[in-house]
């Protein structure tokens, strides 16, 4: 790894972290819990998400230790089944979806559209109140007995046959719906205008594009899942009969509505990750994002087509043969727009120059797994192939793949990336150098065998598995344990940093847009006076002349 | 260097001028009122939207079963007053108007006459409100409603149900399993009227704090625009109704 | 305050557009009368048509509230995008919804 770094700090023995920022503004637990800033919110999220992807992260522990061996000896198969289910509604309802938007895009998107709080502060601090309560009914469902459905809660299972938790976890994910909402709807509204003067849509950094993309589709499509667990609960307490086939009803319908909304989810999921992925690997090649606007452009497109695939989670379900082939086709089509970000950011990195800090191991580990999850998906568009290969481990591989080699590996790079602005310290460049390189291959050695688990026929959501099975499990076990280490070790020496890291200035990775040019960390109301924007993204250009204006001053 | 460096020294006298303009009601991250309005109304819709897709997973599941199950839908459908129903429809489109008419008041600063339209949409509301809860009391006695001792027999045997026999004297009578259909039907006609009045009723709570706050002149000195998005959501919530009227009540009430 | 002008959000001027109350009066009777048009057509056996008019006269009434009512004949390009979204994504879903259902009784290919 090359020892050159583009981070530049101020003098050490003479910098101090800036005595009015947003976080000594005001003192006192109630100015924390009724804050509008979106700073403080965004840290009251980053505290909460973390919270719950440890016990997600526990929960993933269980269900490799008992996927070691063959037989159910760990866990009676009921409680596998109920350690699966909460994972996947822990892991995607309270870390993913709000995972970069709640923290990075709260704190950021004010900041890079100019602004000096996004437009509807107490919409943002109910969002994290909701967030917090549907997280207390979760926590609930889990201590009186968990629900063991699966995250998807496939009816008739979950309406007719099982006698668990269902209404009560379908009621946190309702609540914690609508904090997704609020969200997005905030976002929405604060980048059509809240922009400062001279901002136009093709001057914004892509990271707000990203989370544009997205909000949108939690505006769009959380309401639908919202309607549907509300006929799950009236299904299950009444029995109204709309997804019992006995009364006339139809499963399927509970199919359609849920995929509606939980296809467009791992769009949501996944487009602020991309976002933070544009920002992270143009600066680590001083190169202006290549393609800007196809990059813009394809996130909004990958929302509008990610609205009418839901389908291709249902090939196996029943559905006509035609339905099968348009969203088939569609699926097809929705995978282009991906692959023309990864290909910009291609493009970006050529004769740039490339730097390995941190943030930049992270998006090279995203592309490269992101991809290979991408193309696993188009594999599994295909009905052909997903006829076989649904309901398998090559399934469960493609989602991991995707969502924690991509979408985790993404929150982690922006999380290092932006760690200075946000707390004004520096993390340790080379544990957290090391703790990438281990994340990256717990990952590949837990999750790559899952694919060749799935070809070969393992099923999922199975507690047991033919023994022939066992040599790929246990390495994807193994795999697991590296990775459980390599998300602790961010949790240790970020921590740590809070006290003794470096003093980061405002600037520490050169890099353009509005908020690297505050004060570390940012003032309550980000700008003294709105700022005026008279520049193109990613101007290194811009930059260069600005520091060359600046007088070096103390921090 | 904590200041910006993006701002040229001229504008900084125009912004300290506009930071001393603002009026009390404006929020201190918008730079003027008219920025602060416009998106507020943006938000609304947005909120709009959301409502729209939430009511969206009930039509979807309506149109599915009343496609698989017609005969059950017309003959339960006959079984909703359409006296009511079209009354109904008439009291939410007249209160759509004295709101329309509330937020003129607002805008040209007719204090009482902000007040009267407000005060007329609530009382419209609660009439709206009160013909649900007849023909909701209507529903119970006959045995209408699912999952609570639920009767099939006046669709199997219309001549039971003197009053419905009357207006459809050709109603021959469903099969069995056929008849068993119609507690879907009532299902989804509780799931979305309710739904819809669930959504009334907020609506009528907001409505009383804003004529309280209408009195005290709160939104005649220019700061209309809670009354204007509230506006917007009574609206919808007319819309919404504009839809399930006929989808509910008049499905075939020519046989 | 030329600063305003350089505004992105600050380009329309509607929100000042006062709707007068003649149009209301107009829209309001309107609707009244389609809601009487409904009923009545509902009694005369149009065979297929029957559901296709009450949509129609219902789509047209909801039209109405929302151009008028709701402002958006007065309002921004945004506001008008807005309400076309989110009409499109309704019927996507119910449309791509139904069209699985519907399709299912053809059979095979």
């Amino acid at each position: 790894m090359s020892a050159a770094t583009i981070v530049v700090l101020p003098d050490q023995s003479t910098a101090r972290i800036p005595k009015m920022n947003f976080i000594t503004r005001e003192n006192g637990l109630l100015s924390w819990l009724l804050t509008g800033d979106h700073k403080r919110i965004a840290t009251l999220y980053l505290i909460s998400i973390t919270f719950f992807f440890f016990i997600g992260g526990a929960l993933a522990g269980l269900i490799r230790l008992e996927l070691l061996t063959p037989q159910t000896d760990l866990v009676a198969a009921d409680t596998y089944n109920k350690l699966f289910t909460m994972h996947g509604v822990i892991m995607i309802f309270f870390f993913l979806v709000p995972s970069v938007p709640a923290t990075l895009g709260n704190f950021l998107i004010p900041m890079m559209v100019g602004a000096k709080d996004l437009a509807l502060p107490k919409v943002n601090l109910l969002s994290w109140y909701l967030y917090i309560i549907a997280g207390i009914m979760a926590i609930y469902t889990m201590a009186a007995g968990g629900v063991d459905t699966g995250w998807t809660f496939t009816t008739p299972l979950s309406t007719h046959y099982l006698n668990t938790h269902v209404i009560s976890t379908g009621l946190a994910i309702f609540v914690a719906g609508f904090s997704s909402i609020f969200t997005g709807l905030n976002f929405i509204v604060t980048i059509h205008k809240m922009r400062c003067p001279g901002m136009t849509w093709f001057r914004l950094p892509l990271f707000v594009w990203s989370n544009y993309a997205a909000s949108i589709l939690m505006v769009l499509g959380t309401p639908v899942l919202a309607i549907t667990l509300v006929l799950i609960v009236l299904e299950r307490t009444v029995g109204i009969g709309v997804f019992d086939p006995a009364k006339g009803g139809d499963p399927l319908l509970f199919q359609h509505l849920f995929w509606f909304y939980s296809h467009p989810a791992v769009y949501i999921m996944i487009l602020p990750g991309m976002g933070v992925i544009s920002e992270v690997v143009s600066t680590f090649s001083r190169k202006r994002v290549f393609g800007y606007t196809a990059v813009a452009f394809s996130s909004v497109a990958i929302a509008v087509f990610g609205f009418f695939v839901w389908a291709h989670h249902m090939f196996i379900m029943g559905i006509s043969n035609y339905a099968v082939l348009v969203f088939s086709l569609l699926t097809m089509l929705v995978a282009v727009p991906s692959a023309i970000k990864i290909f910009n950011w291609a493009f970006t990195l050529y004769k740039g120059s490339i730097t390995f800090e941190t943030p930049m191991l992270y998006a090279f580990g995203f592309m490269g797994l992101f991809t290979i999850g991408g193309m696993t998906g188009v594999f599994l568009g295909a009905s052909g192939t997903d006829i076989h290969l649904t309901e398998t481990y090559f399934i469960v591989a493609h989602f991991h793949f995707v969502m924690v080699g991509g979408m985790l590996m993404a929150f982690l790079a922006g999380i290092h990336f932006w760690w200075p602005k946000w707390t004004g310290r520096m993390y340790p460049e080379k544990i957290s150098q090391l703790a990438a390189v281990v994340t990256f291959i717990g990952f590949n050695l837990t999750f790559f065998p899952q694919f060749i688990l799935g070809t070969l026929g393992m099923p999922r959501r199975y507690a047991a598995y033919p023994p022939e099975f066992q040599i790929l499990n246990v390495f994807s076990t193994a795999g697991a344990t590296i990775l459980g280490i390599g998300y602790l070790l961010p949790v240790l020496y970020l921590t740590w940093s809070l006290k003794y890291g470096a003093i980061a200035g405002n600037n520490p990775w050169q890099a353009t847009g509005l908020e690297w040019q505050t004060q570390s960390p940012p003032l309550t109301e980000n700008f003294l006076e709105i700022p005026i924007m008279d520049h193109e993204a990613y101007d290194y250009e811009w930059l260069e002349r600005m520091q060359q204006k600046e007088v070096a001053s103390v921090g | 260097m904590s200041d910006s460096p993006a701002i040229p020294h001229g504008a900084q006298v125009e912004a300290d001028s506009a930071h001393h303009e603002h009026p009390s009601y404006q929020r201190h991250h918008f730079v003027t009122f008219e920025q602060q309005a416009d998106t507020t109304n943006f938000a609304m819709w947005l909120f709009l939207l959301t409502e729209i897709m939430f009511f969206g997973g009930l039509f979807t599941a309506y149109l599915i079963m009343r496609n698989w199950y017609y005969p059950a839908f017309v003959a339960a459908s006959h079984q909703l007053n359409i006296g009511w129903g079209t009354a109904n429809t008439a009291v939410l489109i007249t209160s759509s108007f004295t709101m329309a008419m509330g937020v003129w008041c607002a805008e040209t600063r007719r204090k009482a006459g902000l007040v009267l339209c407000l005060g007329l949409t609530f009382i419209l509301g609660l009439a709206f409100l009160g013909i649900k809860s007849i023909e909701y009391h209507e529903k119970w006695e006959k045995h209408h409603i699912p999952g609570l001792h639920y009767s099939i027999k006046s669709f199997v045997d219309p001549a039971s149900d003197p009053e419905v026999y009357k207006s459809y004297p050709q109603d021959t009578g469903l099969q069995l399993d056929m008849a068993n259909k119609t507690e879907l039907y009532f299902f989804l006609y509780f799931a979305m009227t309710g739904m819809h009045a669930l959504h009334m009723i907020i609506g009528i709570a907001i409505l009383g704090f804003m004529i309280f706050r209408a009195r005290a002149g709160a939104y005649t000195t220019g700061h209309v625009t809670f009354v204007e998005n509230f506006g917007l959501y009574w609206h919808f919530v007319d819309i919404i109704w504009i839809f399930l009227f006929p989808l509910l009540y008049l499905i075939s009430r020519h046989q | 305050m030329s600063e305003q002008n350089l505004h992105p959000a600050q380009q329309d001027q509607t929100e000042h557009h006062i709707v007068s109350p003649i149009i209301y009066i107009a829209v309001g009777a309107a609707l009244l009368v389609l809601t009487a048009t409904t009923v009545g057509v509902s009694f005369i056996d149009l065979g297929i048509f029957n559901p296709i008019v009450a949509l129609a006269i219902a789509v047209i009434k909801a039209v109405l509230v929302v151009l008028f009512f709701m402002h958006v004949k007065y309002s921004t390009k945004l506001t008008k995008l807005t309400v076309i979204a989110g009409v499109f994504v309704f019927l996507g879903l119910i449309s791509m919804t139904m069209a699985d259902y519907i399709s299912r009784a053809w059979g095979r290919w």
